[in-house]
């Protein structure tokens, strides 16, 4: 008993850290699903959510705050495929992913410029960051929320997915890219839905993650947002099951090591294991293979 | 008579998942003469050269060049149960060969590609240089300080022959790639040249060919085997091409060989008329 | 043009190049900003060329130079320290571990060599992934080597988290430039010899340069010790330029910059890569500072947006419509040479319709 009372907050940590790590990652993955762009501006984009909010609460009440800064972050994800990516779509690969870099830069050097590059107060939402007490463990009500919260917001999306019209599109643009627009399919509108709901997740992980953490600043969604990358190529690069999946395991095992006294290594440990799995099977636990034709 | 075998395929089975595409296939080619490979489309004609230049590694079965085993496999791990292929317990327990593609070139076995493959942002003449790149005695370092100038000088020179055997002198300075489609197959065949191969392995060298250009392609092909002292093996699909200048030709069909013979006896064979036209009529 | 008149040129010009250099040392106050530039400028064109090494003219899409550039300055500070200064420097360590010193162009190559090793180790199993694969896995690499040089276990050695100074640095600008060119030179004789084209024969199509003879494996290897081994004599060069060096210095961000750098110089341009570099660290560090400036008047009007961090937004904006609308960089594929000029103006004057340069290659 007396164990799990001291080992309990890092594992509740853990499942909490993994439920926010997953909701950036299906913004990865489905992004990669379809374009094949490992989009690095993604955990700017995250960050970016987390500063909207901050100067959206100094203006106007908190429930008014959340929805814009869910909407802002939408229409940025949204923009930034419009502008950056769009026009570079029969361009190679490297290209894109270039191009992903620059806005990466491009928002932090922004973010850098609003906020004079100190950290930014995250402020308290009320009733999720309220303390509760878990089998003698203190923590925030959001640590308890984020896993429930993920995991409706996981299954709404895979349905989506299966069952809609938008949804089925999207699963024929990730098979092949070229013959779904020969079949009629709108690839430019169906491109901007995986953004918007990539985003939208990412905003929403914005608003769990920051309420943890509290501060914000101009480079604190790379971090999360490499790991996150991580997560989806863990899972299966592709694969929304497999990214929830392998961002809850990440989000545990950094945790644990952080328990364990090893907090230097916890983000080294998520390369490694991106490493091992790369090599060991690159296509993650449930991605599918794919071979070069000669 | 005495033959000497440059090329032998030995049961040779791949077998991709549950399909099989090459289904316990066995060919020789000898020494100087032009071989083809035919069948209709899907026979797994291009997937026993990927078989035979290290692409793949054979599900089953073992391949010679000049009398030596180059490449062998038996089935293993997952395949093991899944095999549906013949002789599976030939080549059991005995050593596992399979080399990547740059060693079999090196043994002096080269290719060309049915969908043209150059070096893109490359010129003529570059495209030829690299391929000499595997003939060299050089380390980095000694490539890096000059110290081999004697043999980059010997590589330039052998290009520029080269070059002009094959008409392609005057195009020298172009990308590859603005060459006419018919001028790229000439290319992608010196380049393999290049590399001072025995055995040239050409997949459809006549493809989107009109027939002045097949009928050129068939008196060059003819050209080069004399002029370098060739062995060549084939897959085409222009019959005129395969039956005017194969010394003996192979039939494909479904994976597996279901015929051979020189050109007459193919031409009239019914298993090969049935399989290029289907069996439906008979019925 | 012949050869060897090439030769000549080229000589000259940079023999003209480094008196120019001497001459404006006499003449400028040392702390000028054109001094800084031209000192991070030579050494990032140094890493920059290293990388278009292996991006541009390998098609490895690697994302590891900082890490390398760590390896190198860790191992240039860890060996030039002063004795006597150790017990200062490694003051939560009891001096640390190491109690020698070698000479600064020793401890340079150790660096390059100690990243060329570390290359050489995580290439096994590293380069037989495909393009964005390889890229994710090396900036993970990177990272790697970031959090191990920070652990506080190996603090006899690296010092841990806290700085490490006192090394022997450069005055003269002249030193970073020599150095950068010596390295550069001798990649550009790489490029040039029977290897480079074996390099840009697997950029180009890998199963064809396979099926040439070209040993995958082995040629991939060879590109990325090598472009590492020139990223950790940079980072040796970048510790005697910053005088002071930290682990987390070295983040991803870093390997962004370089990165940005070799588009704008064009991928596949060693010259490109040069002069983009120099323009870089030009523009973030000098021509564009007047941006953070919050009381700039032109002509009594108050100008305004401007204060500390602008620049970098203008900055990052002009890279970004570089990178999306001039996608060929400054040189593109193409090569700055005295030739090229005479060919440039011949065709300007000589002809009216002159041919393309052989520029616009996509």
């Amino acid at each position: 008993m007396e164990w799990i009372t001291r080992n309990l907050p890092y594992l509740m940590a853990g499942v909490s850290v993994g439920g926010q790590y997953a909701l950036i990652a299906i913004g990865y993955t489905m992004v990669y699903g379809i374009l094949r762009l490992i989009n690095f501006a993604h955990g700017d984009i995250f960050m970016v959510a987390g500063l909207v909010m901050v100067y959206a609460v100094t203006a106007m009440p908190i429930y008014i705050a959340i929805p814009l800064m869910i909407v802002v972050t939408v229409l940025l994800g949204f923009l930034v495929e419009r502008v950056a990516y769009k026009p570079l779509r029969s361009a190679p690969r490297m290209s894109i992913m270039i191009s992903a870099i620059g806005v990466s830069y491009l928002l932090q050097n922004m973010a850098l410029y609003v906020t004079g590059g100190l950290s930014q107060q995250y402020p308290t939402v009320p009733w999720i960051s309220d303390t509760v007490t878990v089998l003698g463990a203190t923590t925030k009500r959001v640590t308890l929320i984020t896993p429930v919260l993920t995991i409706i917001l996981v299954v709404a999306l895979v349905l989506l997915i299966k069952k809609t019209k938008i949804g089925m599109a999207m699963r024929a643009a990730s098979r092949d890219f070229e013959t779904s627009q020969l079949m009629g399919i709108k690839i430019n509108s169906v491109i901007s839905m995986t953004f918007i709901i990539g985003t939208f997740l990412a905003a929403v992980g914005s608003l769990l993650f920051f309420t943890n953490y509290t501060g914000v600043t101009p480079t604190a969604g790379a971090m999360p947002g490499l790991k996150a990358f991580v997560a989806a190529v863990f899972g299966g690069i592709g694969s929304i099951p497999g990214a929830v999946i392998g961002a809850f395991i990440i989000g545990i095992c950094e945790n644990i090591i952080k328990g364990l006294g090893w907090t230097t290594f916890s983000d080294a440990f998520t390369f490694a294991l991106l490493i091992v799995i790369l090599i060991a099977k690159p296509t993650g636990l449930f991605g599918e293979k794919a071979t070069d034709k000669v | 008579m005495s033959k000497e075998h440059v090329l032998r395929v030995e049961n040779v089975t791949m077998q991709f998942g549950g399909v099989i595409a090459v289904d316990n296939m066995n060919l020789e080619v000898n020494k100087g003469e032009i071989v083809s490979l035919i069948g209709p489309n899907g026979a797994g004609k291009t997937t026993a050269f990927n078989v035979i230049t290290g692409v793949y590694a054979p599900t089953n079965g073992a391949i010679y060049y000049k009398d030596k085993m180059i490449i062998q496999n038996f089935p293993q791990g997952k395949m093991k149960k899944l095999y549906r292929g013949e002789n599976a317990d030939q080549y059991t327990g005995q050593h596992v060969l399979s080399p990547t593609p740059d060693r079999i070139t090196r043994l002096g076995i080269a290719r060309t590609f049915q969908n043209i493959r150059l070096f893109k942002s490359q010129t003529v003449f570059e495209n030829i240089l690299i391929a000499k790149h595997m003939l060299r005695t050089s380390n980095i370092f000694t490539a890096t300080f000059r110290l081999n100038a004697k043999e980059e000088q010997q590589m330039r020179e052998e290009s520029e022959k080269l070059l002009k055997i094959m008409d392609l002198e005057d195009v020298r300075n172009e990308l590859a790639t603005s060459l006419p489609y018919g001028k790229q197959r000439h290319l992608e065949i010196a380049r393999a040249l290049a590399t001072k191969p025995e055995l040239l392995l050409l997949d459809e060298p006549a493809a989107g060919m009109n027939p002045q250009e097949t009928l050129e392609l068939t008196q060059f092909i003819g050209r080069i085997r004399d002029e370098f002292g060739l062995t060549i093996f084939m897959i085409e699909h222009h019959m005129d091409l395969v039956m005017e200048i194969s010394d003996r030709i192979y039939v494909l069909d479904f994976g597996k060989p279901i015929a051979e013979g020189v050109p007459e006896e193919i031409r009239s064979n019914p298993r090969v008329i049935e399989a290029y036209l289907g069996g439906a009529q008979d019925e | 043009m012949s050869k060897k008149a090439k030769m000549t040129w080229n000589v000259g010009l940079i023999a003209a190049l480094l008196a120019t250099l001497f001459v404006l040392e006499q003449i400028l106050p040392s702390g000028s900003m054109f001094f800084t530039v031209l000192k991070k400028g030579a050494i990032y064109a140094l890493v920059a060329v290293s990388m278009n090494l292996l991006n541009g003219f390998t098609g490895l899409f690697s994302l590891g130079q900082a890490g390398f550039m760590l390896l190198g300055a860790y191992a240039y500070a860890i060996l030039t320290i002063p004795v006597e200064s150790r017990g200062s420097v490694y003051q939560y360590f009891d001096g640390g571990i190491i109690q020698f010193t070698v000479p600064v162009p020793v401890a340079l190559i150790a660096g390059g060599l100690l990243a060329a090793a570390f290359a050489f180790l995580i290439g096994l199993p590293v380069l037989r992934l495909k393009s964005d694969y390889l890229a994710i896995a090396t900036l993970g690499f990177a990272e790697i080597i970031r959090a191990v040089f920070q652990w506080d276990k190996l603090g006899p050695i690296t010092n841990g988290s806290n700085l490490l100074r006192s090394f022997p640095s450069f005055k003269s600008v002249l030193y970073p430039f020599v150095v950068s060119g010596i390295c550069i030179a001798l990649i550009v004789m790489l490029i040039n010899s029977t290897y480079g084209r074996a390099f840009k024969a697997i950029r180009d199509d890998e199963i064809a340069a396979e099926a040439m003879g070209i040993n995958l494996a082995h040629h991939k290897r060879l590109a990325f010790v090598i472009s590492s081994f020139f990223a950790g004599v940079s980072g040796g060069l970048l510790a005697m330029y910053q005088t002071t060096i930290q682990a987390s210095m070295f983040k991803s961000a870093m390997t962004y910059e370089i990165l940005l750098i070799v588009v704008i110089g064009g991928i596949g341009s060693v010259t490109g890569s040069c002069i983009s570099s120099f323009l870089f660290i030009a523009c973030s560090e000098w021509w564009l500072r007047f941006l953070d400036n919050e009381n700039l008047y032109i002509g009594g009007f108050h100008v305004p947006l401007l204060r500390p961090g602008f620049r970098k937004v203008v900055f990052a904006i002009v890279i970004m419509v570089m990178v999306l609308f001039y996608r060929q960089g400054i040189m593109g594929t193409r090569e700055f040479s005295v030739e090229g000029i005479a060919n440039f103006f011949k065709n300007k004057f000589g002809r009216k319709k002159a041919a393309e340069g052989g520029g616009s290659r996509e």
